[in-house]
Parts: structure tokens; sequence; C-alpha cells
């Protein structure tokens, strides 16, 4: 029997150039052409302003740890606990979940604040998450 | 909507609570509702309004036999019975209907009947935030826990008091599945779930279900309980998605549900004699008593581990043991509603002495939705 798998995320049409840009090696989010605002998750229009006038940029891809568990019981299919469940906020504003990468997964390594920044794991020819490592120098 | 013009006129939950394999969820609704309306002393057939989570109305109503000319079937998570009670209320009084029921059943340990919870890969959730490993509440809900902690200066130890001090309350209640003392340090000892929350800070999974029967309080009158009153009430959404909340170092839901209650009631809250605050996680009681506007965030571990909410404390919180020590089906909104109720008749185990007013206050979901009842049992 096959090892359970990791949740894949099954894009929209209204997601799809996220995925796209994790695929490429790029972080991609939003901004409203009207009122600046950077947002995230994906969607065709401005969550603060309503305007359907909105532009897609490759962002930067650092930010800092914002807050996190340590999953120990139950693990996700695919997951060898422990391991971290984070939100990263980014740079650009907005905040996702992702998992923390070449960082031990222990309360002391990961410390709040602390400096990351992107990276992509490949799960199939369709799919790259986007995850974080602690950011050099 | 104006206060005390509606009333609770029955109450009650399901025979049993804890490990129930031998009856499904449906016929759970179907126990908890029959046990209303002999609360009542009403018949099925004096039913005319209905409200359910989950399972929708068109089921559990055809199962009881009810044939109702209002329904609501609002279904934000564990909070959807405060919702139905506030939408139960505007209702009544809009004249649309006369006699409310409102059910909430849950085979949440022995799954009789009951749909497995599923996260659709193309949803927002199952692409943003099931791929990084969340699995189930407790590896969610715990989320903003640690940044809560450092903004306020939370200490494990405050966080830990939490569930101490619900089992003192559950240890006076009989229908508590779990009542033995527990220490701080038990509590830190106890296995790892989803760091920084341990075994006892996560909540019960049980089977269970209540049910509540409203009506207006001029006819609340001629039933053969005491009535209690609904006061206030206010109600949010904010979002699905744990990571996407406006901050972790409150709720927006709790921030907007909560003050329009009291405004609603017309109440401060030194007039609150008893509190229920929805714990499905030992942080909730802290975010509940900060964005209610009962204390700054800051105070609020303090509070707690001072023994204010404890028996005898000024401010009696969780009374029933809460769902960290008394039950918790999946959805624990309807027990902290039947607490309030029980207080407010006067008739709970560990009742609070001359109880006037009693606040409610439930979240759905991961800090997803909120809802907040004021009763009372004065006119």
């Amino acid at each position: 029997m096959a090892e359970p798998q990791r949740a894949r995320p099954k894009p929209t049409p209204e997601t799809q150039h996220f995925w796209d840009g994790t695929k490429a090696g790029e972080l991609r989010l939003q901004r409203c052409d009207a009122c600046a605002h950077v947002y995230f998750p994906p969607r065709p229009f401005c969550p603060s302003c309503a305007s359907r006038k909105v532009s897609i940029f490759k962002a930067s891809g650092k930010g800092f740890l914002y807050s996190y568990v340590i999953n120990h019981r139950p693990a996700a299919p695919g997951f060898t606990p422990p391991y971290a469940i984070a939100v990263v906020e980014l740079a650009e504003g907005p905040r996702m979940m992702s998992n923390i990468i070449d960082c031990p997964q222990t309360p002391e390594a990961l410390e709040l604040n602390m400096k990351l920044e992107v990276a992509f794991e490949t799960l199939d020819d369709k799919i790259s998450l986007p995850v974080f490592r602690p950011a050099k120098g | 909507m104006r206060s005390n013009q509606v009333a609770v006129v029955g109450a009650a939950e399901t025979t049993e609570l804890g490990v129930i394999p031998n009856v499904s969820q449906l016929q759970l609704h179907a126990d908890a509702a029959l046990n209303a309306i002999a609360d009542a002393g009403l018949k099925l057939s004096d039913i005319d309004g209905f409200a359910t989570a989950v399972e929708t109305p068109q089921q559990v109503c055809h199962y009881l036999g009810i044939k109702p000319t209002w329904v609501d079937g609002t279904s934000v998570g564990g909070c959807s019975f405060m919702l139905h009670v506030r939408h139960a209320a505007a209702a009544i009084e809009a004249g649309l209907c006369k006699t409310v029921l409102i059910t909430h059943a849950e085979s949440g340990k022995s799954m009789i009947g009951k749909a497995p919870r599923s996260i659709p890969a193309d949803s927002l959730q199952g692409q943003f935030e099931a791929p990084f490993g969340v699995y189930g509440p407790p590896s969610m809900f715990p989320i903003p826990v640690l940044r809560f902690m450092k903004t306020y200066g939370i200490t494990h130890e405050q966080l830990a008091s939490v569930a101490v001090v619900q089992r003192e309350w559950a240890a006076k209640n009989p229908r508590a599945m779990m009542k033995d003392p527990i220490t701080v340090a038990d509590v830190l000892n106890s296995r790892m779930i989803a760091y920084p929350f341990r075994l006892l800070q996560c909540c019960l999974v049980t089977d269970g279900g209540g049910a509540l029967i409203l009506t207006s309080a001029d006819r609340a009158r001629d039933f053969p309980r005491k009535p209690v009153y609904i006061m206030g009430t206010g109600e949010s959404v904010e979002t699905p998605m744990v990571s996407q909340m406006e901050t972790f170092n409150s709720s927006r839901a709790f921030k907007t549900a909560g003050p329009l209650a009291f405004r609603e009631a017309g109440i401060a809250h030194r007039d609150v004699d008893h509190l229920m605050i929805y714990d499905a996680f030992a942080h909730l009681p802290l975010f509940g008593l900060g964005d209610l506007g009962f204390m700054p965030h800051e105070e609020t571990g303090k509070f707690i581990a001072d023994g204010n909410t404890r028996p005898g404390g000024k401010l009696p919180l969780n009374t029933n043991g809460g769902g960290l020590s008394y039950m918790h089906s999946g959805m624990y909104g309807m027990y902290a509603l039947q607490e309030s109720v029980r207080q407010m008749r006067g008739i709970a185990p560990a009742q609070v002495p001359n109880a006037k007013i009693s606040v409610c206050h439930g979240v759905g979901g991961m800090f997803a939705a909120s809802g907040t009842i004021v009763f009372t049992n004065e006119r």
C-alpha cells in the first residue's frame, strides 16, 4: 500500500496564478491598483476597497515567524511528528500558513519574529508548496 | 432587538452524555428535543419554529414530525446555537413564529450517523492550510497562542491554570466527564498534543446533545419553569482560515459579538454574575475575557491563575466544567447555553448564589464565528 500523502492543493481559476508562481519559483501576491492594498489568499478583486483592478506581482519572499504550533498528534498524512505549522507574516503585509525547513522543530529553535525567506518544495509536476527557512545573515 | 421580550421556557440535554455508542446522531437530536419539550410541558405540535446546525432543519423536523413555519439552518460551528437564539428571538418578536425549538446533537466520539469532516482540496483551506499539516482542531485552534502569550506576557502556567480551575467546577457536577482534581503540574506534564498545548488543555471528545425552547416573554409566564429572558445578543464571523485572522492578539468576531450583546442588554461588566466562555482549548477564556472587555488581555492569565473564576471567586466562569472537563461533542455552544439557563433557573449543580445575569459567549470554527447571549431571570 502506498504511503499516505500530504494533502495536495487543487487550484481554482482564481488561484491558478499563485500555483503557477510557486512552480516557477516565485511567491506571487496581489496588489490593488486603486488603493495599493496587498492581500492573500488570491481573488480577482480587492477585499479592502472592492476594486476589480488588481495586479499580480512577485513578492520579496521575506517575512518573519508570526506564530506556530509544533504538532505531535494526530499527525496529518505525509507528516512525521513533531512538525511545526507556522504562520509567516510577509514583508508585504499578508500572512500565510506554511512550514519551516532547515530548522529544528523545537520551541528553542523556532523563535517568534525570526526572519524567514521563502523556498519551494516540489510535490509533483503540478504543485510546489511555498515553505520558509531561517533567513541568511 | 428589545431586551427581555423573548424567554427560554424549555431546556434539556440528552438523557445521557459522554460515550453513547448505541444512539445515532439524529436520534440524539430527537432525545434532546423530546426532553426539552417535556421540560416545557409542550407537545411537538406546539412547535412552529425550528433551528439546528450541521444536520439540516428538514432532516430533524421530519424525523421529529414537526411542521414549522420558520426555520434557521445557520451552521457556523459550535456557536451556531447562540446565533439560533438571537435569530429565534428576532423571529418571535417579528411574529414569524411563536414557539421555537433549537436542537444540537453530535455523535462526536462514537461517530454513529455522523459524516466525517473533510476539507475539499480546491477550497481556500484545502489550498492554503491543509498542505502544511493541519489535521483537526488541536493542530489549528492553538496556532495563535504563542503570539498571544508573547504580546501580553501570558505564561504557560497561567494557561494551565484554566484547566485546573475548570476541573474544580466539574468536580461539583455529577454529569461532568472528568471530575478528579488536577494541578498546574499535571497539566504541564500531560501528553503533548500541539505545542504549546498538552492533552489537559484540549477539550474532551464526547457524544451528546441539547435543546432549547423559546417563546415570547408574555407567554412565558404560563410555562412550568422559571422563564429565562433574552436580554442581549450579538453575532459575527471572521474567517474560516485561522491563518487569516486580522490579528492573533484578539478575535475580531469576539470583539464584535460580545460588545453588541452587552449594549443591547444595557449592562456593564460589573453586572455579570455568571459567565460562560466556550473553551474548546485553554486559551479561549483568555481571549474571551479580553475581547468581551472584562479586562485588558494582559491581565487575563493572572486573573484566572489567581482564582477569580473558580468556585467562590468574583467572576464564576464555565461553571459546568466547560469543554475541557464537562463534555465537548464538537459543537459545545449548546452545553454552554444549557448551563447559563440552569444558572438563571437556580438549579445548576454548582449554583452561583443569587445570580441574575449570565453571559454566554461562543466560538465557531477556529475563531471563525462568534455568538454572545446575555440572559437574565428578572424582567
